[in-house]
């Protein structure tokens, strides 16, 4: 059993809403609803969703980029304390970051190098400068990235390579966990490729555990051992990878996979296939605190229980967890 | 019935005049749209497909031109008489653009914008113009369209917003709909109702050019393909060919790089290795040879031309993978 690096209990994140009423009590919308995570060393998760189901704010908060309500973040089995000097600072070391706008996560005014080794310095602390000059080529070299695009700027970049610097921004202090928040979504899928098989060489090469949020679901198919469905601000399943794609258990998440269109039209073109009811939510529709399952407004086994009671997320064998109240009534295959 | 295509492009060529000089985003591209089929563009970002289109119906940007014939049953769209384009465009051809946002006007009602559309040209009065509003709305199930018609584009998702875009492209009852990575911005289930929609207009007889990278949505959807790269149509095939035995590299790199649900994970994607050349920037043999693994001596001096056959299959490639007609 490898050691757990990131453990997240009872995660919650809510933004005020506008008041409705002058002196009224003041609205709540709950993005992360008390959300459990492992991520052990070594392992990639992938957490996955629709818009607005609040992957990237669990992300967010995770990092300490967004304030939590209740919860708490364990690294490496201690505490991760925001209220103290260097709370965020013992995770930061072993924990970094890469957003989906690769163009927009590097400071126009750096160079590819130096970006890079701002991160190094900003982590490592003091280090001596031939260090620095070695360790940011390496990274670059490892992200495949030309040595003489080092000296360029973002603007000189295309999207593919600019991705590629933000990972070597990512990778360069060696940290355990890598956590990708729609990484690879803004991209061509030609360079799409590229970067899945980047992570994927540094999982293997270096034993680099990911945390791996995406909407593209053969992404993270491809990606990662374990996938937790969010919706609504809940996780509503978690299993292995093959467990999940081969015999998902909760309404949401079949609903999810038979809407991707499988890139072979000898297999039909869909037509007539059940089209699952998208959430589609408009602004202001967004759900707060539904009293019982959040997706039983979509639901087509919802019944009465569903709609008042929030179900748990139970194991149904095998580590595989699901939260709804009818896993056992519905049959395993899609 | 009439013999020429709906729509034939001929030599196509898109050029924006810049600082730095003239670059040509579409390099003499030649395609034809027929009648009720569903035409997919397929390209990577900067590989012209969406000038193409903006060019031919004298879309683009300020500095940029285009060349060539553009014919729409049989009348031409960029002679020096703009009198037929003015009549064709927003009538018997309708554009939907990939963000449904920039498509409406933000303050002024889904309603007001529908009726908008044929009030102007003077196709339909008042009372009628409401219920073709309507009737637009019902056709891409919009759910309670009777409220929609009183709402303004922010109080809509974007899966509805996109779906309000696509009534007002069919308003006037057009006979192509061009849409323009219609589905990029959506979730999937989401993207699977607008793709239903499209298909059922499709099925009504629309001409349909998808214009995407997304090889999932085009599987789904299109008759035909036509894949660009650099400016330049590469291949086109009916769907099943193509993705059955491309015969260019580069679609089969495309393929390749795509991850997929109904496959066995393997170890790596294809992918493919560097990236596509600079607008702008043109070089004497064909332009996927630096990325191409197949490529010899002649792909770096000779350009490779468009060869057809009889069975509709095109390929530009000295080394095609599979000769059409050959068992692949």
């Amino acid at each position: 059993m490898s050691e757990q690096l990131l453990q997240v209990r009872g995660l919650t994140v809510r933004f005020p809403r506008r008041r409705t009423r002058l002196l009224g009590p003041r609205p709540w919308l709950t993005a992360v609803d008390a959300v459990d995570l492992d991520v052990a060393d070594g392992r990639s998760v992938g957490i996955v969703g629709e818009s607005g189901c609040g992957k990237s704010t669990l992300a967010r908060a995770i990092l300490g980029l967004v304030p939590s309500q209740a919860g708490q973040v364990d690294w490496r089995g201690e505490p991760v304390r925001r209220e103290e000097a260097n709370g965020l600072r013992r995770m930061r070391r072993e924990l970094q970051v890469v957003f989906q706008d690769p163009v927009g996560s590097l400071d126009p005014r750096m160079t590819i190098r130096e970006s890079v080794a701002e991160a190094l310095l900003a982590i490592a602390g003091p280090v001596p400068e031939e260090g620095v000059a070695t360790r940011v080529a390496e990274s670059l070299a490892e992200v495949g990235l030309d040595p003489a695009l080092g000296g360029r700027y973002p603007h000189e970049l295309s999207g593919g390579q600019c991705q590629r610097a933000a990972i070597a921004r990512g990778i360069v202090a060696r940290p355990r966990l890598l956590v990708c928040d729609e990484a690879v979504s803004a991209l061509d899928v030609s360079v799409q490729a590229q970067i899945v098989n980047l992570l994927d060489e540094l999982r293997r090469k270096h034993g680099l555990a990911l945390l791996f949020i995406s909407h593209n679901l053969a992404v993270v198919r491809h990606l990662c051992d374990e996938v937790v469905v969010l919706y609504l601000g809940r996780v509503v399943e978690r299993a292995s990878r093959d467990a999940l794609f081969s015999a998902p258990r909760h309404p949401y998440t079949r609903a999810l996979l038979a809407a991707v269109p499988h890139p072979d039209p000898s297999q039909g073109n869909g037509a007539g296939r059940a089209v699952v009811v998208g959430a589609d939510l408009t602004p202001g529709q967004v759900a707060g605190s539904p009293s019982g399952c959040a997706y039983s407004a979509r639901c087509p086994l919802a019944d009465a229980t569903c709609r008042t009671q929030v179900p748990n997320l139970e194991d149904c064998g095998d580590g595989h967890r699901v939260a709804c109240h009818h896993w056992r009534g519905a049959p395993t295959l899609r | 019935m009439t013999g020429h295509p709906l729509l034939a492009i001929r030599d196509l060529t898109v050029e924006f005049a810049t600082p730095r000089g003239t670059v040509r985003a579409v390099r003499g591209v030649s395609l034809d749209v027929r009648r009720g089929e569903c035409l997919a563009v397929v390209g990577e970002s900067g590989s012209g497909k969406s000038q193409l289109f903006l060019g031919s119906f004298g879309l683009l940007a300020a500095r940029g031109s285009a060349g060539g014939s553009v014919r729409f049953d049989g009348e031409e769209l960029l002679g020096p008489d703009p009198a037929p384009l003015r009549s064709v465009l927003g009538t018997r051809v309708a554009l939907v653009f990939q963000d449904p946002m920039n498509a409406l006007t933000p303050h002024l009602t889904i309603g007001r914008q529908l009726t908008e559309v044929v009030r102007d040209r003077g196709l339909l009065d008042g009372p009628q113009a409401q219920a073709r509003s309507l009737e637009a709305l019902r056709a891409v199930r919009m759910p309670d369209p009777e409220v929609r018609l009183r709402q303004y584009p922010h109080e809509l998702s974007g899966g509805q917003r996109q779906r309000a875009a696509i009534a007002m492209g069919l308003m006037t009852n057009p006979q192509l709909l061009v849409a323009d990575e219609p589905t990029t911005a959506l979730d999937v289930t989401v993207q699977a109702q607008v793709l239903e929609v499209l298909r059922e207009a499709r099925d009504r007889g629309l001409a349909l050019v998808l214009i995407t990278h997304d090889l999932g949505v085009v599987a789904q959807l299109a008759d035909r393909v036509a894949v660009m790269y650099a400016g330049r149509i590469v291949e086109s095939a009916p769907v099943r060919e193509l993705f059955a035995a491309p015969a260019h590299p580069y679609t089969a790199a495309l393929l390749g790089s795509v991850p997929r649900l109904d496959t066995p994970v393997t170890a790596r994607l294809a992918g493919i290795e560097g990236q596509p050349p600079p607008p702008g920037e043109e070089q004497p043999g064909c332009a996927f040879a630096p990325r191409c693994d197949a490529a010899v001596e002649r792909c770096r001096n000779l350009r490779p031309t468009l060869a057809c056959d009889a069975s509709e299959r095109s390929w530009a490639c000295h080394l095609p993978r599979h000769r059409p007609g050959a068992a692949p």
